[in-house]
C-alpha cells in the first residue's frame, strides 16, 4: 500500500515535471520570437480596425446600440486564439523537421504529458496574444461590460485554445511531413473561422448555414467571449461552457493518445 | 551483476519486405568503446534505434545494462544517452537552455543540473558559447553540444550514430578526442556507428563489421587486420576482364594468401608482400598482361571489409556526402 502511494507520488511528480519542462521550452522560444509576437497581434488588429470601420459604414447593426467594432472584438480575439493554438499544435511538424522531436521522444517520460506540456505552452502564448488584443481594443474605444468579465474571458481563451491545440497535436501526430500543413490551413482554419459567427450574427442566417455554425466549436467560444466581454450572447453561456469543456477534453485526450504513438 | 553492457539474442528488425537487422547476436562489455562499421543501409542505425527503444524489434531480445528494451523501455532510456545521426537540438534556444531542458526531462534536481551543465560544457569546451543561440553554432559545435547533452544524466551507455558525419577532418579529430576522453574519464560504455574506417580504427576497442543486417566479423581492429594474414598488394590493370583473368591465373598458380579483384584492381593478401612482388609480376608478364601500377600496404579495415563482403565500404561515399551536405544546409536554415 505504501509503495503504491509512493509510486503514485513519483508518477505525479514525473508528470508535472514533464508538463512544466515542455511548457518552459515554449515560453523560452516565445520570448525570443519578437517578429512572431508582433505578427500574431498585428494581423487580428488589421482585421479589427479595417473590418470594423468598413462594416460600420456599410451596414447598420441590427438591434442597435452596440458598435460594429465592439461586436467584432470577441470574434477577432477568438480568431487569434484559433490561429495561434492550431499553429502551436502543428509546430510538432517543425520539431519533427528539425529533429528536436527525437530528443523529446527518447526521454524517459510519458509522451501523453509531453503533449500536454506542449499544449499548455502553446495555449499560454495564445492567451497572451488574445489578452493583448483585448487590451488594444480597449484603447480603440471598445467598451467592455466589466473588469471581471475581462478576467473571465481569459479563462474562455484557455478553453478555446486547449481545444484547438489538441486538434493541432492530433493532426500533426498523424501527418508525416510539413507539406500537410497547408492542407490544415485550408480545410480547417478557414472553415472553422468563417463558420464561427466571428464576423456576423447567427440568428438571421439561412437554415443550412446556421446548422453548420452550430457544428463549429469556435462558435461557442466566440459566443462565450461576447457574453463575458460585451454582456450579451446568442447562445446561453452554460451551453457554451459545456461544449468548450467537452471539445477541449476530447481533443487533448485524442492528441495525447495519437502523439504517444507517433514516430520520429 | 552481469559484465555485459549490451547483449542481443537473435535480434531482428523487418520493414515490410526488407530485413534491416537479421538475427543479430552481439555482446558488448561494460566500459568498452565499441564500433559498428558498415556502409549505409547496413542496419547500423536500425540496431541503435532498437537498443535505444525508439523502435520495437520484430524478433529476438536485447538488454542494455541488464534491462530489457521491450519490457522496460523507460528504465533503459533513463540509463542511456543517444546522439542521433541528424541534429536534434532546438536551435531557437541557447546551448545552456538545451542542456537544462534535457536535465529536467531526465529528472535532475536544480543543483544537479547546474553542476552537470558546467561539467559537460567544460568537457566539450563550449563554455564561452553556452548562452548563445544554437542556430549560430557551426556543425562541429552542434555535434559537441549534442554529445554534452547525451552525457547530462550520467548515462551508463552512450550511443553515437555517425558522430562525425559531414564534419571537416579537423573537427572530426576534436570529436574523436572527446569521445576517447569520456570513455576513459567518465567511464561510459560507448557504442558508435560509422562508415569511416579510420574512425573505427582509431577509436574503438572492438569493431563489428556489419553488412546487410548481419555481423560479418567482430574483433579488435588489430586482430581484424592481422586476420587477413599479411600485406596487401594492389595491382591495377587495364580493365575489369583482364583483372578477373589475372585473378584466376594467380589462384591457379597457387599464389599464397587471398586474392580478390574489384573493377580493374586486384588485391592479393600475402605474407611478406615486399618479397613477393617480383614473383607476382613475373606471372603477369608471363601471361602478357600489362600492369599499370603496383602498391603495397599493411591491411586497412577497408581491406578487411572487402575480404568479408566482396565490396568496398567507400563505394557510394562521394555521392552520399554531397547529399548529406545538402540536407545539412537545409536543416540549418
Amino acid at each position: 500500500m505504501t509503495s503504491l502511494i509512493s509510486d503514485l507520488r513519483r508518477n505525479c511528480s514525473i508528470a508535472t515535471n514533464t508538463v512544466y519542462t515542455l511548457w518552459l521550452r515554449e515560453m523560452l522560444r516565445f520570448r525570443r520570437s519578437k517578429s512572431r509576437i508582433i505578427g500574431s497581434i498585428a494581423t487580428p488588429l488589421f482585421f479589427l480596425v479595417i473590418l470594423g470601420t468598413a462594416f460600420n459604414s456599410s451596414f447598420q447593426m441590427r438591434g442597435g446600440g452596440d458598435t460594429n467594432i465592439g461586436f467584432l472584438t470577441p470574434g477577432i480575439i477568438g480568431m487569434s486564439i484559433l490561429f495561434s493554438s492550431l499553429m502551436g499544435g502543428v509546430s510538432i511538424l517543425w520539431d519533427r523537421e528539425f529533429g528536436f522531436l527525437k530528443e523529446i521522444l527518447i526521454a524517459p517520460v510519458p509522451r501523453f504529458f509531453v503533449a500536454l506540456g506542449k499544449a499548455l505552452g502553446g495555449v499560454t502564448t495564445a492567451m497572451i496574444q488574445g489578452t493583448m488584443i483585448m487590451l488594444v481594443a480597449l484603447f480603440l474605444g471598445v467598451e467592455y461590460q466589466s473588469y471581471s468579465g475581462m478576467v473571465a474571458s481569459v479563462g474562455i481563451m484557455l478553453l478555446i485554445g486547449l481545444g484547438f491545440i489538441g486538434l493541432g497535436i492530433a493532426l500533426a501526430s498523424q501527418i508525416e511531413s510539413h507539406e500537410g500543413f497547408q492542407m490544415i490551413m485550408t480545410f480547417i482554419t478557414m472553415p472553422v473561422l468563417l463558420l464561427s459567427g466571428a464576423f456576423y450574427k447567427i440568428e438571421d442566417l439561412p437554415m443550412w448555414l446556421k446548422t453548420l455554425t452550430y457544428l463549429d466549436p469556435l462558435t461557442y467560444g466566440i459566443a462565450a467571449l461576447r457574453y463575458t466581454l460585451m454582456g450579451e450572447s446568442e447562445i446561453p453561456i452554460i451551453i457554451c461552457l459545456i461544449v468548450l469543456v467537452l471539445f477541449a477534453a476530447t481533443t487533448i485526450g485524442l492528441g495525447g493518445h495519437l502523439f504517444s504513438r507517433t514516430k520520429a | 551483476m552481469s559484465t555485459l553492457a549490451i547483449e542481443t539474442v537473435n535480434l531482428t528488425c523487418r520493414f515490410e519486405d526488407l530485413t534491416a537487422v537479421d538475427s543479430l547476436n552481439l555482446q558488448v562489455k561494460k566500459g568498452e568503446l565499441f564500433g559498428l562499421l558498415g556502409p549505409n543501409g547496413a542496419g547500423k542505425t536500425t540496431l541503435i534505434n532498437m537498443l535505444s527503444t525508439m523502435i520495437l524489434p520484430s524478433e529476438g531480445h536485447a538488454k542494455v545494462w541488464d534491462l530489457d528494451v521491450k519490457k522496460t523501455p523507460s528504465q533503459v532510456r533513463q540509463n542511456i544517452g543517444v546522439v542521433f545521426q541528424g541534429f536534434t537540438l532546438d536551435d531557437r534556444l541557447s546551448g545552456r537552455e538545451n542542456l537544462d531542458i534535457h536535465g529536467r526531462l531526465y529528472g535532475l534536481s536544480k543543483h544537479m543540473r547546474k553542476q552537470r551543465i558546467r561539467e559537460v560544457l567544460e568537457l566539450v569546451e563550449l563554455q564561452d558559447k553556452a548562452d548563445v543561440l544554437v542556430k549560430t553554432y557551426s556543425g562541429g559545435m552542434m555535434r559537441r553540444l549534442e554529445i554534452a547533452r547525451g552525457l547530462m544524466h550520467h548515462p551508463k551507455v552512450l550511443f553515437l550514430d555517425e558522430p562525425t558525419l559531414g564534419l571537416d577532418p579537423q573537427t572530426r579529430n576534436h570529436i574523436w578526442n572527446y569521445i576517447r576522453c569520456l570513455n576513459r574519464d567518465e567511464n561510459v560504455t560507448i557504442m558508435l556507428t560509422t562508415h569511416y574506417m579510420e574512425e573505427a580504427d582509431h577509436l574503438c576497442n572492438r569493431i563489428a563489421i556489419i553488412d546487410s543486417g548481419r555481423i560479418q566479423a567482430l574483433d579488435t581492429p588489430e586482430n581484424l587486420k592481422n586476420s587477413l594474414g599479411g600485406d596487401v598488394v594492389k595491382l591495377v590493370v587495364d580493365n575489369e576482364e583482364i583483372a578477373s583473368a589475372l585473378c584466376r591465373l594467380y589462384i591457379k598458380n597457387g599464389c599464397a594468401g587471398n586474392v580478390h579483384w574489384k573493377k580493374s584492381s586486384i588485391f592479393i593478401t600475402i605474407k611478406d608482400g615486399a618479397h613477393q612482388i617480383p614473383h607476382i609480376l613475373t606471372i603477369a608478364s608471363g601471361a602478357n598482361i600489362n600492369i599499370l601500377s603496383v602498391d603495397l600496404h599493411r591491411p586497412t579495415l577497408d581491406d578487411v571489409f572487402l575480404s568479408h563482403t566482396g565490396r568496398a565500404i567507400r563505394e557510394e561515399e562521394t555521392s552520399e556526402m554531397g547529399k548529406f551536405g545538402f540536407v545539412f544546409r537545409t536543416a540549418r536554415r
